[in-house]
């Protein structure tokens, strides 16, 4: 099977998401568009992923499946013993206030919060949080804590929507391009954080990018296009964020 | 049709929720500009024309007997242009299929009313014959409250005898519009008072009249000087009994037409305007909201070429659009209200014609109105988007800024993240915040003051007919008797007790002011009429001493223990000072009291009673009526629950049409702002509201939170509209008050706990609304789109 990806390189090795035969079709003015083809894939516990691909690849509609913004059209998602492909809205609803952190492009602070709360208001609907001051910490933002998110830098900004996906102790973080919209020195300084946690935290961390650079640093590259997974590739060694050039 | 114009249609289609509720609210202002406008100006007109082509007279007055001669040197008074004497006597009725004995005034019927003064409108039938005594024409009002119809024949007390009178025809005088008793009573009860006119020869006759008259109504030159010709009349008529003319203005239905057309001038200025303030706010948020979703496309269309007026009129039609669907639904609405609103007002108010008729200017002042609503709305929104340079506008607007503010200086920890970020957001726009509260506020205050005027009309009969009046009938004799028709009363089957009193027209006079009123005396121990002060102290009613209403004590400047001069208007006219003892607070008429001996010996006679009030076992009331009809000594009776029954009635009616009228008017308001401002929130912090969603929060909450804004303005806008209707009612009542009516201000909890649930309701369905449109919510889109 082409697209059939089973590791049990990185992290502890135990399977938590089990993807079998995934396809996602979205209509568009009656014109039905295909945006994952039969994916099978795993992830493990404690690995660091990166998916690779060009915009259209699916990658995007890929993570929103793992991370229950979004169902398939056929096929099976399971995390752990939760069915996502059967849930519905009230019981994704719950998956992601339970097990996922995300971290997009454009931060999506809540802008008349502060950093602290912007933290605080996952802290304070999570089931075994951590102290917010905690994870701020983690980001190296302890210092802005009772600042609002208008006035952080963009990197700060995306450090506090880290910190924010990771205070309540996730078991899986999610990030869509997280560097997008940073430039070199601080996109650096954010993919430093999301390895720090996958290594402290032992938190499962998927990243989708284009950014080609950044694969260097996972467990595991994959790369689709047009819907598929075209090649799966697994690092001998991760490099270190600071080591990354682009 | 132009690109600009197809995106015009296609934007007003898709933001069809918020332009529904604008065009609504815009449509409640012009519809109650439309009814109120033009109902002010179609009763202004039925007024004028039919006191014009129906000749009603400008002065009039009663005297107790004058002779026919006199009436020709009244003519000869400068300014005085036409002088009609007529006899009138108010007399018992015994009307089939009505057991309580109503009163009839009977008024000659000129025998040529082409040029007489208040000429009569014939509805039915015809005049009396000239010769008949038996035939009369009946008020409309009266024949239709008790089902009389041509032919059907009533009984009349006439100087003791009874008289079987036939209906030939009925018939509206410009003089009875509101058709009214007068005097003490002042609700309208046409089911026990009408007016009859009768053949003036043979009313003269039945009444012992023959070549005298007691009433007189002239009319004067144009530019006449009233005042002047009333005082050569007074004195003229001073030797025959006059109680002192008066003009239209003291002219009882004329006062109640006026004051009821005045009253709706107020209310048709008032009303529209809180619709259209609340509609141009509307507008404003909408549009500014609407205009900074659309920066790109301003800014593309502008980098094309497109001028900065173009991109003006664009918006500038947009809101014309809204405002016209406003206005062409506010016309319907209008239009319709003020047919409905006409039949009511013909109930109360006789007029031969009394359609609503709206004059086209009105519809184009509504217009007019709604143009400016809609411009004014729009025009700091689009202005802002005009001013943008093209390349700044492409640009994404900056994120929000938020910065500690007042709030965060208080320790915001323990409160939960969603009101904390509400909080924020209102404190960053307090602007829109209060236009929200501020429509909010206005759509409670109609309530309260809807209801609260309502309450205010209910404690002034309970004060009236319960405390003040406490009698079950009063029985008006026709001549002073002696105090033993007391004791007769007293004997009549089912009466349990009877007090008499004693009523004289007199003139009190303090200085150079003075007013003509009923002086009554009462006996002191008695217990159907307390005259309580201010504190709600009963006055008792000692020695000499006179007790006035605090209104006739204003009016008169005068205050207790002054002198004050009592002029009898009747007998031997006498004059006397009288020492002022105390006054009573009183919510109908100008009154004086004073003990009935004291007032007997006033009059120079022996224990005379003009009446008696009676307290009656409920049992007997039937057996009761019946006598009392037979007996020739009454001339009229008043039952008390019958007339706030016939009123209470009435009242009811027209609470249903206008409550009902102005609850939805007031849920429209309600809506159309929490509706908007929950969907300008949701659209300005969808991206928010999705992150929270990402975020594991559920749909609930995030409508709560969302919501929460809304509720919290609105929370803060109740106590604002709570004072806002009561102190529109107290602005209401004062302006309301007149000589004859002082309103009572009273809002019971009731109406403000209905205001509370009218923008309970209208904010669950706002909710409602929304959340539909929460639940459409693309979480993924939105948090992927550049801030």
């Amino acid at each position: 099977m082409a697209n059939a990806v089973n590791s049990h390189a990185g992290g502890s090795g135990e399977v938590v998401f089990h993807v079998h035969s995934v396809s996602k079709t979205y209509q568009t003015g009656g014109i039905p568009i295909v945006a994952l083809r039969s994916i099978e894939l795993d992830l493990n516990a404690g690995e660091f992923v990166v998916f690779l691909g060009p915009s259209g690849s699916g990658k995007s509609t890929l993570l929103n499946i793992l991370g229950g913004l979004d169902k398939p059209t056929s096929g099976d998602v399971r995390f752990r013993d939760h069915w996502l492909s059967e849930a519905g809205d009230a019981g994704l609803t719950r998956f992601r206030r339970e097990h996922v952190g995300f971290v997009f492009q454009f931060y999506n602070l809540i802008p008349s919060l502060t950093a602290f709360e912007n933290v605080a208001l996952v802290t304070e609907i999570a089931e075994h949080p951590m102290d917010p001051h905690e994870a701020l910490r983690l980001v190296g933002l302890a210092d802005r804590e009772s600042h609002f998110p208008s006035q952080l830098s963009g990197g700060e900004q995306q450090r506090v929507a880290i910190a924010r996906a990771i205070a309540k102790n996730p078991d899986i973080l999610l990030c869509d391009e997280p560097t997008g919209a940073l430039d070199f020195p601080t996109a650096k300084l954010v993919l430093d954080v999301l390895a720090n946690i996958n290594a402290t935290l032992h938190t499962l961390v998927a990243v989708i990018t284009h950014n080609a650079a950044i694969a260097a640093m996972a467990d595991r590259v994959i790369r689709l296009r047009s819907g598929e997974i075209v090649d799966v590739t697994r690092n001998a060694e991760r490099a270190r964020p600071e080591d990354l050039m682009w | 049709m132009t690109a600009l114009h197809r995106k015009l249609y296609r934007d007003l289609f898709h933001m069809k929720g918020q332009v529904t509720a604008i065009a609504l609210v815009i449509a409640c202002g012009v519809a109650s500009f439309v009814t109120m406008r033009a109902m002010y100006r179609s009763l202004l007109r039925s007024q004028q024309s039919y006191y014009a082509e129906y000749r009603f007279a400008d002065v009039f007055a009663e005297v107790k007997r004058a002779p026919y001669w006199v009436a020709a040197r009244i003519r000869e008074i400068p300014g005085v242009q036409q002088v009609q004497t007529r006899v009138v006597m108010d007399v018992t009725l015994n009307v089939p299929g009505l057991y309580e004995p109503a009163v009839g005034r009977l008024l000659s019927l000129e025998p040529k009313q082409a040029g007489s003064l208040n000429a009569l409108f014939l509805r039915q039938g015809r005049f009396a014959d000239p010769a008949s005594d038996r035939e009369i024409v009946a008020s409309e009002a009266f024949a239709i409250a008790n089902h009389l119809v041509l032919g059907d024949s009533l009984e009349a007390v006439i100087q003791g005898r009874w008289q079987r009178l036939t209906i030939v025809g009925i018939a509206l005088s410009p003089e009875y519009i509101y058709e009214i008793r007068g005097g003490a009573s002042l609700f309208p009860d046409n089911k026990r008072f009408g007016v009859l006119w009768m053949p003036a020869h043979a009313l003269e006759a039945a009444l012992d009249m023959d070549g005298a008259f007691n009433s007189v109504a002239i009319a004067l030159q144009p530019r006449a000087d009233e005042a002047d010709v009333i005082a050569r009349i007074d004195h003229l008529l001073d030797p025959y009994g006059c109680l002192g003319a008066y003009g239209r203005a003291d002219q009882t239905s004329h006062r109640f037409v006026s004051d009821e057309i005045s009253q709706n001038r107020i209310s048709a200025n008032i009303i529209p305007a809180i619709f259209l303030v609340v509609a141009a706010l509307l507008v404003h948020l909408s549009f500014s909201r609407l205009v900074s979703i659309q920066r790109t496309e301003i800014a593309v269309v502008k980098a094309f070429g497109y001028t900065n007026m173009q991109v003006i009129m664009h918006y500038v039609q947009f809101s014309l659009l809204v405002a016209l669907a406003g206005y062409l639904l506010g016309c319907a609405v209008g239009w319709y209200y003020g047919i409905r609103l006409a039949s009511l007002y013909a109930e109360f108010y006789r007029f031969p014609i009394l359609v609503y008729q709206p004059e086209p200017r009105i519809f184009i002042w509504a217009g007019v109105i709604s143009l400016i609503t809609a411009v004014a709305g729009a025009a700091g929104a689009v202005r802002s988007a005009a001013s943008l340079p093209p390349a700044e506008a492409m640009r994404p607007e900056k994120p929000p800024e938020f910065r500690p503010r007042i709030i965060d200086r208080f320790n915001l920890r323990r409160i939960h993240p969603a009101v904390r970020m509400t909080l924020r957001n209102i404190e960053r726009r307090p602007w829109r915040a209060l236009a929200s509260a501020f429509a909010i506020c206005s759509s409670i205050m109609i309530v309260v003051v809807e209801f609260g005027m309502f309450n205010s009309v209910d404690r002034m009969m309970t004060l009236q007919f319960r405390d003040a009046q406490r009698e079950d009938i009063a029985v008006a004799l026709n001549e002073a008797h002696s105090a033993s028709a007391s004791l007769e009363l007293a004997r009549l089957p089912g009466v349990i007790r009877a007090e008499p009193f004693r009523a004289v027209p007199v003139r009190l006079r303090h200085g150079h002011r003075w007013r003509k009123t009923a002086l009554l005396g009462l006996s002191s121990n008695g217990e159907m009429r307390t005259l309580m002060d201010q504190h709600g102290h009963r006055q008792p009613l000692l020695g000499d001493g006179i007790i006035i209403s605090a209104a006739l004590a204003d009016i008169l400047h005068i205050s207790p223990g002054k002198h004050l001069r009592v002029e009898v208007l009747e007998g031997r006219r006498s004059v006397h000072d009288v020492i002022v003892a105390g006054t009573v607070d009183e919510l109908l008429g100008t009154n004086a009291y004073i003990e009935l001996h004291a007032l007997n010996r006033l009059l120079l006679e022996d224990h005379s009673i003009s009446g008696a009030f009676l307290q009656v076992d409920a049992s007997h009331q039937q057996l009761l009526y019946s006598t009392l009809k037979s007996l020739p000594a009454v001339a009229a009776v008043s039952v008390k629950q019958a007339q706030v029954d016939s009123f209470k009635e009435t009242i009811d009616r027209s609470m249903t049409i206008s409550i009902g009228t102005l609850m939805v008017f007031a849920i429209i308001i309600a809506v159309g702002m929490i509706y908007n401002g929950a969907r300008i929130a949701l659209s300005e912090r969808a991206r928010e509201l999705s992150t929270m969603r990402v975020l594991g929060f559920t749909r609930h909450e995030i409508t709560f939170i969302l919501l929460g804004e809304q509720a919290l303005i609105t929370l803060f806008a109740l106590p604002f509209g709570f004072l806002a209707g009561y102190a529109l009612c107290a602005v209401l009542a004062a302006a309301m008050r007149t000589e004859l009516y002082r309103m009572p201000l009273v809002v019971l909890p009731a109406s403000y706990a209905w205001a509370f649930l009218i923008v309970l309701f209208s904010a669950v369905l706002s909710g409602i609304l929304v959340s539909r449109r929460i639940s459409k919510l693309d979480i993924v889109s939105v948090l992927k789109a550049r801030e």
